[in-house]
């Protein structure tokens, strides 16, 4: 005869090196194994917790891959319709100008749909903070083109390609947004290695500290993989990210305090 | 007491601001009022039109066939308002560029030469003023007082200073108005 | 009494807000409308209220500012003219599912397309059978005279609130652009932030340790989750229905025939009204003020009592087809309508009434 299984407790306090924020709702994330999104998500809410900003702050969810991201964020949030997630935001910070706001948005839903959005919130100097997946791929519906797929990159709507001539180029918008003088601070980061990590984490602190300030936007962009849309293996997909996206995508701050650092493709 | 009035002319005349400053006269004496612009598609070729209503009563209808009074300001008006004055009605008009009376017998004509008069006197900006006299004193249905309330609303406060010669003109209008016999 | 004005029906709509205490205003210029947010601008409410106007780049991007501000429970209006409400569709369509109280105006115009700027009532479907997708209902109003333009903004703001849904202002350019006298109410000081989160607990405002986060979302990927929240909707208009329903009579005691009209084409049919009577027609007027909700049942028993209606609208026969259902087949009921900017005359009407309806 078995013996019945008995749970027990194997955690204790005094072992403990790693705890999971309790701003992060405790429920398995929706994401595929690999993701980037989660280990953003831990980031941001990480950050909140440390600022102590739980109350004083709304967030705004996109369509797409992170729709649910108000189910895994123990923060007051609203989900928006596709790309006008800035538009949201841009309302709400204007009539609660001492909360915290964000928004988290992705390549399709903050590149394409809510290109005017995005473009008029940055540029009319809104004061609050943009977090932008990019992982050039439409990731919920199943692996469509996106604005900032590369060229020659394969989709379900690209599947010999990407070809420029005919589907146009990739949307570096993040160049184009750290243009408008509406923005305070942005930068290109990613979550594949630990380093990576800590300077993504550094950056959303930043951001959220510059809205105290009401210096405007605060826009980060985070180039990450979508392992299953690129059919790739996790381990894959972030060298594969290395390779073809980081050279396209440069890591590193664009503008800080108002100033532009490095000079953008788009300023040639 | 309901009287409807078009009052229809040249864009520019000032003819939705007269409208304007006996509407809000009428406001003023606590009369229900409605004011609306020509808002269709005779509203064309520069001309410019609108209806007051004054009541003592709840105003039906701000849009209208027929009116009690047309205040007529060009040719154009008077061939398309003339026949819309109601039997026994009133019909005022401004002889500067008309060059076909108007014709009907079973309504009331009164002409005021107040163009003439308004570039006399160097006052053609208040010209509609002089016209708004004329038909007051046809029918005052408000008081002066209150003509005086009603430029106070009407008028931004950096053109108050005006007042007084709109009222002026207001009174050189009650002078200068003159029935018109029609001949066959 | 209330201070008194003469005003175009977009300028009182614009006071009225900021004397609601409304929050914020977001918006963007189309004729015949454009007064309302020219007048916000020139008052400037953030000095009389702390209300907070903005131009937004799109009607899509205001609709969704008010989507964000209602879902943080603030009191927020827009106002627009039918292309630019067909843009809101969506966001309207967001707000419903997600329940949120806000105001949108529309001032009509003719259409299909760009149409015309002069005025219409052909957005009666967009406005009372949903407009965006699902199945959703607005609050509408039907406004007929530039007092109404005033007061329905206060009304809205209350039954927006209460039901916690979007009231939808049913106007037209005439309305809109014409001047009327008009009381205005006393000015009703804007919410704190503290009354705010204790009269609107389901709004997402920073979560303190006391409660459970507050997720504001019009989605639901299990289908019998959605199905209770689309229950849950139904209850809701259901309720509405049974409490909200306004219209007006006019002369229908002794009546014979009966014109169902409402905002502008109702002032004109009131003005019909008198001229048929003159004539010994023994006409009255039903003006339903609620669109929805209908008046279903007063027009019903009105249905009963007369020989015949005729629908005045200045569209094609939209409101009429809510008529016949109310009436059933009793009675001979007719519309009568003119498009594309053209507003009806007093005399036209009674033509109809008496080609259609009385001599048909």
């Amino acid at each position: 005869m078995e013996e019945p299984f008995v749970k027990t407790e194997i955690r204790k306090d005094e072992n403990i090196v790693y705890k999971r924020t309790d701003l992060l709702v405790d429920r398995p994330l929706s994401y595929c194994p690999g993701c980037g999104h989660g280990v953003v998500h831990r980031m941001l809410m990480e950050t909140l917790e440390e600022m102590d900003i739980q109350d004083k702050t709304i967030g705004v969810s996109p369509v797409g891959c992170s729709v649910l991201a108000y189910d895994f964020m123990n923060i007051d949030m609203l989900g928006a319709a596709h790309g006008r997630a800035p538009a949201l935001a841009t309302a709400i910070k204007r009539l609660w100008p001492n909360k915290f706001v964000f928004t988290y948005q992705g390549d399709g839903d903050l590149a394409a749909i809510g290109t005017a959005e995005t473009i008029h919130a940055c540029n009319r100097g809104e004061n609050f903070t943009i977090i932008f997946i990019n992982n050039g791929i439409y990731g919920m519906t199943g692996g469509q083109m996106a604005p900032t797929t590369l060229p020659g990159m394969r989709s379900s709507t690209s599947p010999y390609g990407r070809d420029v001539q005919t589907m146009g180029h990739p949307l570096k918008i993040t160049e184009l947004i750290a243009n408008l003088p509406g923005v305070y601070y942005v930068t290109r980061q990613a979550v594949h290695t630990p380093s990576h990590v800590r300077k993504t984490k550094k950056a959303i602190r930043k951001a959220f500290e510059q809205q105290k300030e009401n210096k405007g936007i605060a826009f980060i962009e985070v180039v990450s993989n979508c392992n299953s849309g690129w059919k790739m293996t996790p381990v894959q997909s972030n060298k594969w990210m290395e390779e073809n996206m980081f050279p396209f995508y440069p890591l590193g701050d664009i503008k800080l305090d108002g100033k532009l650092i490095q000079k953008s493709e788009i300023a040639k | 007491m309901t009287e409807e009035i078009i009052i229809a002319g040249f864009g520019g005349q000032g003819v939705l601001s007269m409208g304007k400053i006996l509407a809000y006269s009428g406001v003023m004496q606590n009369k229900e009022v409605s004011w609306m612009p020509s808002y269709g598609p005779e509203m064309r070729g520069g001309t410019a039109n609108v209806t007051v209503i004054l009541s003592d009563e709840r105003i039906s209808s701000p849009i209208l066939n027929s009116f009690d009074t047309a205040i007529i300001l060009n040719q154009q008006s008077l061939d398309k308002f003339e026949k819309a004055v109601k039997p026994g009605g009133l019909l005022i008009y401004d002889p500067n560029g008309i060059t076909k009376l108007p014709s009907r017998k079973d309504i009331n004509i009164y002409s005021i030469a107040a163009a003439d008069e308004a570039g006399k006197l160097g006052l053609s900006k208040i010209f509609n003023m002089i016209v708004l006299g004329g038909f007051l004193k046809l029918k005052p249905l408000v008081q002066p007082e209150f003509i005086h309330k009603g430029l106070e609303k009407s008028l931004p406060a950096r053109h108050h200073k005006l007042i007084p010669d709109n009222e002026k003109a207001i009174e050189i209008g009650k002078g200068l108005i003159q029935a018109v016999q029609v001949l066959n | 009494m209330g201070e008194l004005r003469l005003m175009k029906g977009n300028e009182a709509v614009a006071e009225a807000a900021i004397r609601a205490g409304c929050d914020g205003y977001f918006g963007y210029p189309i004729t015949p409308q454009s007064e309302v947010m020219e007048y916000l601008m020139a008052e400037k409410p953030h000095e009389r209220t702390g209300m907070v106007v903005l131009q937004a780049e799109s009607e899509t991007a205001s609709i969704n500012m008010l989507y964000g501000a209602a879902g943080t429970g603030k009191m927020v209006m827009t106002s627009s003219s039918s292309p630019g409400i067909s843009l809101m569709q969506e966001g309207i369509s967001y707000m419903a599912g997600a329940e949120l109280p806000a105001v949108i105006v529309n001032v009509v115009r003719g259409g299909p397309g760009l149409g015309t700027i002069q005025p219409s009532q052909a957005d009666y479907f967009q406005a009372v059978k949903g407009g965006g997708h699902g199945d959703y209902k607005l609050v509408v109003l039907a406004p007929a005279s530039v007092q109404e333009m005033c007061d329905h903004v206060k009304l809205g703001f209350d039954l927006a609130f209460k039901y916690r849904n979007p009231v939808m202002i049913l106007s037209d350019g005439a309305i809109g652009q014409m001047m009327e006298k008009v009381v205005l109410f006393d000015p009703i000081p804007r919410r704190s932030e503290e009354d705010l989160i204790k009269q609107n607990p389901w709004a997402a405002t920073g979560k303190p340790k006391s409660r459970e986060h507050i997720i504001i979302t019009s989605l639901d990927l299990d289908p019998a989750g959605q199905e209770r929240v689309n229950l849950k909707l139904q209850a809701k208009y259901k309720k509405i229905e049974e409490n909200e329903i306004l219209y007006e009579t006019l002369g229908c005691e002794d009546a014979e025939f009966i014109f169902v009209a409402f905002g502008l084409s109702a002032r004109i049919c009131q003005k019909s009204m008198d001229l048929a009577r003159a004539k010994g027609i023994k006409i009255g007027l039903f003006r339903p003020i609620t669109l929805f909700p209908f008046p279903v049942k007063a027009i019903h028993d009105l249905g009963k009592k007369v020989k015949g209606m005729l629908v005045v609208e200045m569209n094609a026969g939209q409101m009429i087809e809510d008529v016949k259902l109310s009436v059933g087949c009793s009675i001979k009921i007719e519309h009568y309508g003119r498009f594309g900017g053209i507003i009806p005359t007093p005399d036209e009407v009674v033509k109809a009434l008496e080609t259609q309806i009385i001599g048909g």
